[in-house]
């Protein structure tokens, strides 16, 4: 038995990467970003809000987070549910005491179902980011790329006609895309998507429909990475932010600006035995005099001024 | 090995007692070595029939993503610390970052350090392979580095730790003289080749960055500890006979800021300690084949008289 030769031939195997979606780039070797009122570490906070129905899709995928048990699955139904209906109040709370702006990918069924929840979070400063339409709409290769339009327009439309600006800015479902996902995007008007977890400042990408700015969400510092997966304490995520953070402070002497991505989810981080820790933690990045709350717009502007 | 034999006839059993002393150089009590991987995963791989390689439809964002990091922030962050401490590379090396990113490959050659092969891709797998094909690999690994770096490889580590009944054989037909695929001892002992001698270079899944982040799900601090345990421990029983402890890494894991920092703590502690040989795989090889190799199988026989 052997293998198909074809498995031992190589056709990407050339300089650069075996994709055309974005060239090599060593992050040590750009020039160096410089963050307004020469702060070190730019700080973008991304809130994930999500609607999981009751009835989960398994194409392309079923969503990380959704239903598990039979139907019908209270338990992780209501559980989902309590992060929006108490959860993120408590987030909201704790970013105003901070006075930091922050992102939030927000599902357009949030918007559909609760439009007071959208009006508040533009009220209080903060940015939408588009976040599919709710936790059925998936994405992967094999989703029809007329459904996938459909469904990124979908979630602009109905973001922007609740909000009342359009988002610029888009979060897949577990960062998840197709092949045409970039492009789609660029189409449809997103200057800036957070799904590519291969840097630590944001760049770019060409599609045939445009530019488009990758800014990458660090999904292993996320809630759901540390504490849902890792299964650490919301102490230890805390920790392990501050030590991120000091690390990236003392690069950003050498090398220009850093960024430190938090992205937490309300059913994860806004339960009330978990909330002191990260109130804690953001009472100690406000008093760091690198950090800059930024929402991930501002630091896509700041990076890339002109796309 | 013995294919289809329940015991595969890797190596003698040579219990950890009345072992022949290995000495390592200047009195020193354990050889340290660390073994970054140097890897290039593809995006859009071919299909081996034995292992699937990406979870999810390609392109696999988060986990191709996840380890482009490397190349474009981990390695460099990862190598500065090294070399800050005095802690040369044994890196496990995906031959085809060669081609890809030389950059990368050339900087470690750049700071001394040496090159075994980990096959071409780590998304290429051995599982399949007739001997034609795996001459083929081992010969483009032996090819490819000394091609980019004037290395000539001494050792293997196989992709993604996929084998052939037939790997060890034909390596050390080729000239290697270590594997790094077995975990079942903390010195180096002589491996059962058809023709010529080969060695085990104790590598670790244990302390593996991957096990420790993935499996064992400890925050950056808890596996900056077990490294330092796991070091304590195999120093003090190298004043009996001199012990083998690998730091095996992958700079995407390792090289993320809120990790980087306790990493460093370990490298201080080590190089700190003074009993420590801190070198690189093929010298612990080329030390244990000149002084220790015979003795090693001469307890072998022992043992076997004994039994």
């Amino acid at each position: 038995m052997a293998l198909d030769p074809a498995y031992l031939e190589y056709p990407r195997r050339a300089r650069g990467m075996d994709h055309d979606l974005y060239g090599y780039s060593n992050l040590f070797e750009r020039p160096p970003v410089v963050w307004a009122g020469g702060k070190t570490v730019a700080v973008p906070i991304v809130v994930s809000l999500e609607w999981f129905p009751i009835v989960p899709e398994d194409k392309p995928f079923r969503a990380p987070g959704h239903m598990q048990t039979a139907y019908p699955d209270y338990r992780h139904y209501t559980s989902r549910e309590y992060g929006t209906r108490v959860g993120f109040y408590r987030l909201l709370d704790a970013f105003a005491k901070v006075g930091a702006r922050v992102s939030v990918a927000t599902n357009a069924a949030i918007a559909e179902r609760y439009p007071s929840v959208i009006r508040e979070i533009v009220a209080a400063g903060h940015e939408i980011v588009a976040h599919s339409t709710d936790m059925n709409g998936t994405i992967a290769t094999g989703l029809d790329e007329a459904d996938e339009r459909a469904l990124i327009a979908a979630s602009l439309d109905t973001l922007e006609r609740v909000a009342g600006v359009r988002p610029t800015a888009w979060a897949s479902i577990a960062r998840s895309q197709s092949w045409n996902t970039p492009r789609l995007l660029a189409e449809a008007g997103v200057r800036t998507m957070l799904d590519w977890v291969n840097d630590d400042l944001p760049y770019r990408m060409d599609t045939p429909s445009g530019g488009i700015v990758n800014l990458p969400l660090n999904h292993e510092l996320s809630d759901r990475q540390i504490i849902t997966v890792q299964q650490q304490s919301a102490e230890s995520y805390a920790e392990q932010i501050r030590d991120a953070f000091g690390w990236l402070d003392g690069e950003a002497q050498r090398y220009g600006g850093r960024m430190l991505p938090l992205h937490v989810t309300p059913y994860v981080m806004g339960l009330p035995y978990r909330i002191g820790a990260f109130e804690a933690l953001l009472a100690w990045l406000a008093a760091q005099p690198g950090a800059a709350f930024e929402t991930v717009t501002a630091v896509t502007e700041a990076v890339f001024p002109a796309i | 090995m013995r294919e289809g034999a329940a015991d595969p006839g890797l190596y003698d059993f040579r219990p950890y007692r009345d072992r022949a002393r290995i000495a390592w150089p200047e009195g020193k009590t354990v050889a340290v070595w660390v073994s970054p991987n140097l890897e290039y995963y593809e995006i859009d791989p071919a299909a081996n029939p034995h292992r699937k390689s990406w979870a999810k439809p390609h392109p696999d964002v988060v986990g191709y993503a996840h380890r482009d990091y490397a190349n474009r922030v981990g390695h460099w962050r990862m190598a500065e610390v090294m070399s800050k401490h005095g802690f040369p590379g044994s890196v496990s090396l995906s031959v085809a970052l060669c081609d890809h990113i030389p950059e990368v490959v050339l900087d470690a050659n750049a700071r001394g350090w040496e090159f075994f092969s980990h096959g071409i891709y780590n998304t290429r797998y051995s599982y399949g392979m007739d001997e034609r094909q795996e001459r083929a690999i081992i010969e483009d690994s032996i090819r490819t580095v000394r091609d980019l770096t004037g290395q000539t490889i001494k050792g293997w580590l196989a992709p993604a730790l996929t084998h052939t009944p037939r790997t060890l054989d034909l390596i050390a037909e080729y000239g290697l003289t270590y594997t790094c695929d077995l975990y079942h001892d903390d010195q180096p002992g002589p491996v059962h080749v058809a023709d010529g001698r080969l060695i085990s270079m104790p590598y670790s899944l244990e302390v593996n960055d991957h096990y420790g982040f993935f499996v064992y799900n400890m925050s950056p601090r808890d596996y900056a500890d077990t490294l330092i345990r796991q070091f304590d421990r195999l120093a003090a029983e190298g004043e009996r006979s001199g012990t083998v402890m690998c730091i095996p890494l992958h700079s995407y894991l390792i090289g993320q800021p809120h990790r980087i920092g306790a990493f460093e703590e370990v490298l201080r502690h080590i190089a700190a300690d003074g009993r420590a040989w801190i070198t690189r795989s093929g010298d612990i090889a080329d030390h244990f084949l000149a002084n220790d190799y015979d003795a090693a199988v001469a307890d072998a026989a022992r043992y076997a008289r004994a039994v």
